[in-house]
């Protein structure tokens, strides 16, 4: 059979290939991505100098980080790192012709984008959704925004969350069924594991998100009073929902960023994974474990001392199975034979600042700590650290290792190793001094601050600048390696990269596997 | 390719699948919506949360030395326009003795306006012991244009107070009250005999 391949508006407005809309995903988080990032330099320019700059007041503020917050979260990691590289390889890894179903993978792709649209718009619509990404009430009922606007954001995020549960049922049902035989449970390759726990918790968590939010809409529009307490409500109830589905949604982006940094680190040592079974039921743990410390974000609504000293002891536990990745990534660098390419740069930039991160974290984690710490700039550096500078490595990570399997074409070497140090400069310089204006006590969520905070304030901006620049750069260099890069065979990388999408040719043929696989 | 008989085979397992799924995702609806009655339960057998204990009537109590300062505080919503009151703002009572207070509202409108009140106890671990037995927050309450109402609350602190070691460091007990205007009020009926008065 030839590689036949449909025309241009079938193929990308219709595709049910799951290469394709892999890199629609891809295409769609880099672009909410510019717009995310663009939200984010403006905030920094706000905060350069004491005083108010370019926001009109605080309400603005808030709709900027809004939008920044929930861009970043549900339109640019999620997509790139479930969507994106979770619809391009998982099929490929475990030796399946597609997805299981095409058809709903398409909707899930295009469900994403009025979602997008309507967050957008909702900015501008009224006073706009100043909420911050965990929208409570009584600020997102109608006391705090009577317009449409919220209404609108709600409606985003409904769209939002049923294209991740229509992935993520994807996922599933084509991982328990569609394995090339030979390719046990135990024998998938460690993206492919991330994937599969990022879907388990995606259908647990996703729903009550959508509960809370739909009982916020009809608090909102009809009369109904879940969270308000003139009617018997409980504002504090949604916190619990809300958490209940977030905190498994930081581990829903970062788990496929462990997959990836897996498969890197294997490859540019030349060696298999350290602890293939623990790494992958240390994912487990963490997905099981990630269900049971919500109330960790709420340390300050009036908990009693055990509720707290339970919530304490079981998120310090979460470091047991995230040291037991962090130590079997060393230990696969150890005695191996390190070449010092792009991805792995960016994979080694993972792993020291995403523990750094985590070290922020076990801090934060104590009731004690947090009550002294909660909503200020050091939060916003913890958790900057973890997903900026940890799940968005990992997605420029995945991108240098798989670009030239995914276009055929490769990166100049020494202008992916530029935007990482770059980048790597830039983000450090952004988030390392909110720690320390955190620590001297500058509240987040608001434009302005006392003259005290300055010296730190404008590093930060500056590293924001720097970071941006180099973002930019890589633009650049994404376009000009998808249309003049070298061209590359289907094992780019050498005997370290041993996945089966490295046994395909670059880029893979419109419907691979047309003999099945054998795994042995 | 596989037979056409094995890929029947697999489509079928997909559907099982993703049936199985879709199960776990309304599921997952339906425990968020059960979350409501079932947090609002929690609340009120553990005080989780600052809500206070009702009892029906006062029973036979032992009275210990250890005394507490209980504190009043009265705040309305924004839309509310009554003037709301309490005729002391601390009273001292003994454990396990019951306290009188007596509150006061006023409607300065010339409208019959509804209000409910919403209440919680500060500091929260001690909610569970600060039980009422008389209360106008268990009612609506309906005041007519101009009319002013007397509201006492009687309440008592649970002298198994004495037994929490947690509680040792608790000497004052605030009690505040928010009047909420109930928007509905008079489309429910009542307010319409009030209004002759």
């Amino acid at each position: 059979m030839a590689d036949h391949k449909p025309g241009f508006f079938t193929r990308w407005f219709c595709s049910t290939n799951h290469k394709d809309i892999g890199t629609l995903y891809l295409w769609f988080a880099a672009l909410a991505g510019l717009i995310g990032l663009a939200a984010s330099v403006v905030m920094r320019m706000e905060l350069q100098q004491p005083g108010m700059q370019i926001m009109t007041d605080g309400q603005m503020w808030n709709v900027f980080i809004t939008a920044h917050g929930l861009i970043m979260v549900f339109f640019v990691v999620m997509p790139a790192l479930i969507g994106g590289f979770g619809n391009w390889f998982l099929p490929l890894m475990i030796g399946a012709p597609d997805m299981a179903f095409p058809r709903l993978n398409n909707i899930s792709f295009w469900l994403l984008v009025p979602a997008f649209l309507l967050l957008l718009t909702s900015a501008l619509v009224g006073s706009g959704a100043g909420t911050g990404w965990t929208i409570y009430p009584p600020l997102s009922s109608l006391t705090g925004h009577p317009d449409m606007s919220v209404d609108m954001a709600i409606f985003a995020l409904h769209l939002a969350g049923a294209s991740s549960i229509l992935g993520a049922a994807n996922f599933i049902t084509t991982i328990f069924n569609m394995r090339a035989p030979g390719m046990t449970l135990h024998k998938m390759p460690l993206f492919v594991w991330a994937m599969l726990v990022t879907a388990f918790l995606l259908v647990l968590a996703v729903p009550v998100l959508g509960g809370a939010i739909t009982m916020l809409l009809t608090d909102r529009n009809f009369g109904t009073d879940f969270f308000s307490p003139e009617g018997g409500g409980d504002p504090v109830l949604f916190q619990h929902l809300f958490w209940f589905f977030g905190h498994p949604e930081v581990y829903i982006m970062i788990l496929p960023a462990f997959g990836i940094i897996s498969h890197i680190v294997s490859t540019f040592s030349r060696k298999p994974i350290f602890g293939y079974l623990g790494m992958a039921y240390a994912m487990v743990a963490i997905g099981v474990v990630g269900f049971v410390v919500w109330a960790h974000h709420m340390y300050t609504v009036g908990m009693d001392v055990n509720t707290r000293a339970y919530f304490t002891a079981a998120t310090l536990i979460i470091a047991v199975p995230t040291g037991i990745k962090i130590f079997s990534w060393i230990a696969t660098m150890w005695g191996g034979s390190i070449e010092f390419k792009t991805p792995m740069l960016w994979a080694i930039g993972f792993i020291f600042l995403f523990t750094v991160g985590g070290v922020t974290g076990v801090v934060l984690a104590n009731a004690g700590m947090d009550v002294a710490l909660h909503d200020t700039y050091y939060v916003v550096a913890h958790f900057h650290y973890v997903l900026s500078l940890g799940a968005v490595f990992a997605i420029f990570a995945g991108w240098y290792y798989w670009i030239g399997k995914m276009s055929g074409r490769q990166y100049p070497e020494w202008a992916g190793q530029l935007h990482f140090w770059t980048t790597f400069v830039g983000v450090n310089l952004v988030f390392f001094p909110q720690h320390f204006l955190g620590l001297a006590g500058m509240p987040r969520r608001i434009p302005d601050y006392p003259d005290a905070y300055e010296g730190w304030n404008m590093i930060s901006s500056l590293g924001a600048y720097i970071s941006a620049a180099s973002f930019c750069f890589f633009v650049l260099l994404a376009f000009w390696t998808l249309f003049a890069g070298r061209r590359v065979g289907p094992n780019y990388w050498g005997e370290g990269a041993t996945t089966l999408e490295w046994h395909v040719s670059s880029p893979p043929p419109f419907h691979q596997f047309e003999k099945q696989p054998v795994v042995k | 390719m596989p037979s056409n008989k094995n890929m029947q085979d697999i489509e079928n397992r997909n559907k099982k699948t993703v049936l199985g799924v879709f199960g776990i995702v309304a599921a997952m609806i339906v425990l968020a919506y059960a979350s409501v009655p079932l947090y609002d339960l929690f609340c009120r057998v553990t005080g989780f949360g600052g809500t206070t204990g009702r009892v029906a009537e006062a029973r036979q109590m032992d009275i210990l030395d250890r005394q507490m300062e209980v504190q009043f505080r009265t705040s309305t919503a924004d839309n509310m326009p009554w003037d709301f009151a309490v005729e002391t703002n601390k009273m001292v009572v003994n454990v396990g003795a019951d306290g009188f207070i007596n509150f006061t509202a006023h409607n300065p409108t010339g409208k019959a306006v509804t209000g409910t009140a919403v209440y919680n106890v500060t500091p929260i671990k001690a909610a569970k012991y600060f039980k009422k037995i008389q209360c106008f927050c268990f009612d609506e309450q309906i005041l007519t244009p101009g009319q002013t109402v007397n509201m006492p609350v009687v309440f008592f602190i649970d002298p198994a107070i004495d037994q929490d070691v947690n509680l040792r460091d608790v000497k004052t007990i605030t009690l505040s009250y928010t009047f909420y205007k109930q928007d509905s009020g008079e489309a429910k009926g009542s307010p319409d005999k009030n209004k002759e008065t």
